[in-house]
């Protein structure tokens, strides 16, 4: 007996029934649990979100110079207006701001065009980002030359001073942990792997909070007298130190989940360890752990605000210098309000991008 | 059979040529897993070798010292002259003059068909990319498969891949190229593909040593058989010798399990 059949037509998957209803059914009350649930969590949000918009929006005062302007039935967003300044350039001079300005339009020119597209010029634009643009910065924030004149790190505040900590701290954590990662994974090599290990078990093991107060209290007791560097200076290398420990455990998980064969196949094509590791091993190591590295970044951006113990006023600290202002006591949860949707807006970003990031970066369908 | 004799003849006048891959009583341990016990084994220009034997037997391993992805522990190894020391820039040079096909591939999943041709001549040999994509897409055509050089590792067939991979390893103008099992990980429908390959390479005069167990491809192409167990060469002949008349008991025992299924 022949079993020879007309080849099937390919037929189109049977369709859900869908539409509002039927989405809100599956999704909302597909069982009593799940309706159950979806109530209370409805009434959560009823007494949640109401009173909130209230206070933040429709009792809310917006204009004003005085704290007596405010009504105090709802938010007082006169204080952030009044003391907005502060909270994005600190105590840097009103008339020299524009140097913060350009050189933050300077990096998002620069930056931006080689987060989301591919260019026949981007290396050298990343060239100019990496070499250039740092010298630019320096002297556009620092001044002191050019006819640029001198403003003190300790004048540096608010927002712009948690940018400067968090990028300078991305910066610098993120190769100093491949590096620390590399060095760790290194078998053949047992003096350096052990300083790496050192290194990064120590600085993980002890708070940020630590690692400001020692280089701030404690470095100036060990250096020579007469010696005595930036507290701006000191607290952007712990922070970049204490980051890069934390990247080298991020970095190393994704070496570990490269298959042997990857190491195997550039070595036998006559690729170096530098070689293969930079054009094979790490490309794709470090798009295996792009969440985890975010997940740094995110917490890093975060703990700049750890810098205020050692006197930086950064974007929190400046908002709880605005809280002690004596003309204008008793708006502390605006201002903390407006230093979490700051903070939030940045992470969120990246976190954003990171996903983004993933799905450009996808090219294998694994089998 | 016309395909044997025609690949004979150009192996006769390549057995006298000098010794490319030279193996003087070589040692390795794992641990103190004695895999490799005195293996000597010496390949001339142009010869093509098969090597088989049950799993375990330290055939994969023997291979991958010719080119230091293993290291041996006693005894010398010498490839185009060079010999095989701690040394990194002699492991570089003899890596770059030795190409290997891997059991799983190992194509760089990031980069495209194209890249991972071009890769190791840009980075290695310093040759200028448009040369180099120049170079690859000629090898990509002898593999048959230049209209994927594109795509990515992923969204290719287990037997494609396997091309790219030959293609790759080509692209170095290697002296050597060493087969590690390069059919093993397929489909029994992509195994032609492959094999029909490495014929092709085979007579065109490459020096091939090959890991397998595709008994077909051993007769059609190899100068020599080896039969390799417990970490030693057991036997060692022609493949008609040694198909037709196996010497030793474990041969025969290892080809009838491998022939009579």
């Amino acid at each position: 007996m022949t079993t020879h059949r007309q080849r099937h037509a390919d037929l189109p998957p049977p369709s859900a029934p869908m539409g509002g209803l039927g989405w809100l059914r599956k999704n909302l009350f597909a069982s009593p649990q799940d309706g159950a649930l979806t109530l209370l969590a409805l009434y959560l949000l009823y007494l949640v979100v109401p009173p909130l918009v209230e206070w933040a929006l429709i009792k809310a005062d917006w204009r004003g110079t005085r704290s007596e302007t405010c009504s105090r039935a709802g938010a007082c967003w006169a204080f952030i207006h009044v003391h907005l300044n502060q909270f994005m350039y600190g105590f840097y001079p009103v008339a020299q701001q524009w140097r913060v300005n350009l050189a933050i339009a300077l990096l998002g020119a620069l930056i931006v065009p080689l987060l989301f597209k591919r260019f026949a010029l981007k290396r050298w634009q990343g060239a100019v980002l990496l070499l250039v643009y740092p010298v630019v910065a320096f002297y556009l924030l620092v001044g002191g030359r050019f006819g640029l004149s001198h403003v003190e790190t300790s004048k540096w505040g608010g927002l712009t001073l948690t940018l400067v900590i968090a990028i300078v701290g991305m910066v610098a954590a993120l190769p100093l942990g491949i590096l620390l990662a590399l060095g760790r994974r290194a078998t053949n090599m047992p003096v350096l792997k052990t300083l790496c290990v050192a290194f990064i078990e120590l600085v993980r093991g002890v708070p940020l909070i630590t690692v400001l107060f020692m280089s701030s209290v404690m470095l100036p007791f060990f250096l020579p007298e007469g010696l005595n560097f930036d507290k701006l200076l000191r607290a952007l290398i712990g922070v970049a130190l204490f980051a890069s420990a934390y990247m080298a455990e991020v970095v190393r998980g994704g070496l570990q989940g490269i298959p042997k064969g990857q190491f195997e196949a550039a070595a036998a094509l006559g690729l170096g360890f530098w070689k293969s590791t930079a054009l094979v091993i790490l490309p794709q190591a470090l798009k295996l752990v792009i969440p985890g590295i975010v997940n740094t970044f995110i917490g890093l951006f975060k703990d700049t605000s750890l810098v205020l113990i050692i006197g930086l006023f950064d974007l929190l600290g400046s908002i709880q210098a605005a809280n002690a202002d004596a003309n204008w006591l008793g708006f502390s949860t605006e201002g903390y309000v407006f230093a979490g949707c700051i903070y939030w807006v940045f992470c969120f970003s990246m976190s954003r991008y990171s996903q983004w990031l993933e799905k450009k970066l996808q090219t294998g369908h694994k089998r | 059979m016309n395909a044997i004799q025609a690949v004979d003849s150009t192996a006769n006048a390549a057995s006298a040529g000098p010794a490319m891959v030279e193996l003087h009583g070589v040692h390795k341990w794992y641990d103190r897993f004695h895999v490799l016990k005195d293996i000597s084994l010496s390949v001339a220009e142009g010869e093509r070798i098969v090597i088989c034997g049950p799993s375990g037997s330290g055939k994969s391993t023997m291979i991958r010292c010719i080119n230091r992805l293993e290291e041996h522990q006693r005894g010398r190894i010498i490839v185009g002259g060079v010999e095989l020391t701690s040394d990194v820039k002699n492991i570089e040079k003899v890596r770059s003059e030795v190409g290997i096909v891997f059991q799983h591939f190992n194509l760089f999943p990031h980069l495209t068909v194209l890249e991972n041709c071009v890769l190791a001549p840009m980075w290695v040999r310093k040759t200028p990319r448009k040369a180099a994509e120049q170079a690859a897409m000629e090898y990509l055509e002898r593999v048959r498969i230049p209209e994927q050089a594109k795509k990515y590792p992923g969204q290719l067939s287990g037997g494609q891949q396997q091309r790219v991979a030959i293609a790759r390893s080509l692209c170095m103008r290697p002296k050597v190229m060493l087969f590690d099992e390069p059919t093993s990980a397929l489909d029994p429908e992509m195994i032609k593909e492959v094999l029909d390959v490495m014929v092709g390479l085979a007579r065109s005069g490459m020096t091939m040593l090959c890991v397998t167990h595709e008994m077909g491809f051993a007769k059609t192409v190899a100068n020599r058989v080896i039969f390799m167990d417990g970490g030693e060469i057991i036997e060692e002949n022609e493949p008609e010798a040694f198909f037709m008349h196996p010497q030793h008991d474990r041969t025969k025992l290892f080809l009838s399990q491998i022939l009579n299924h």
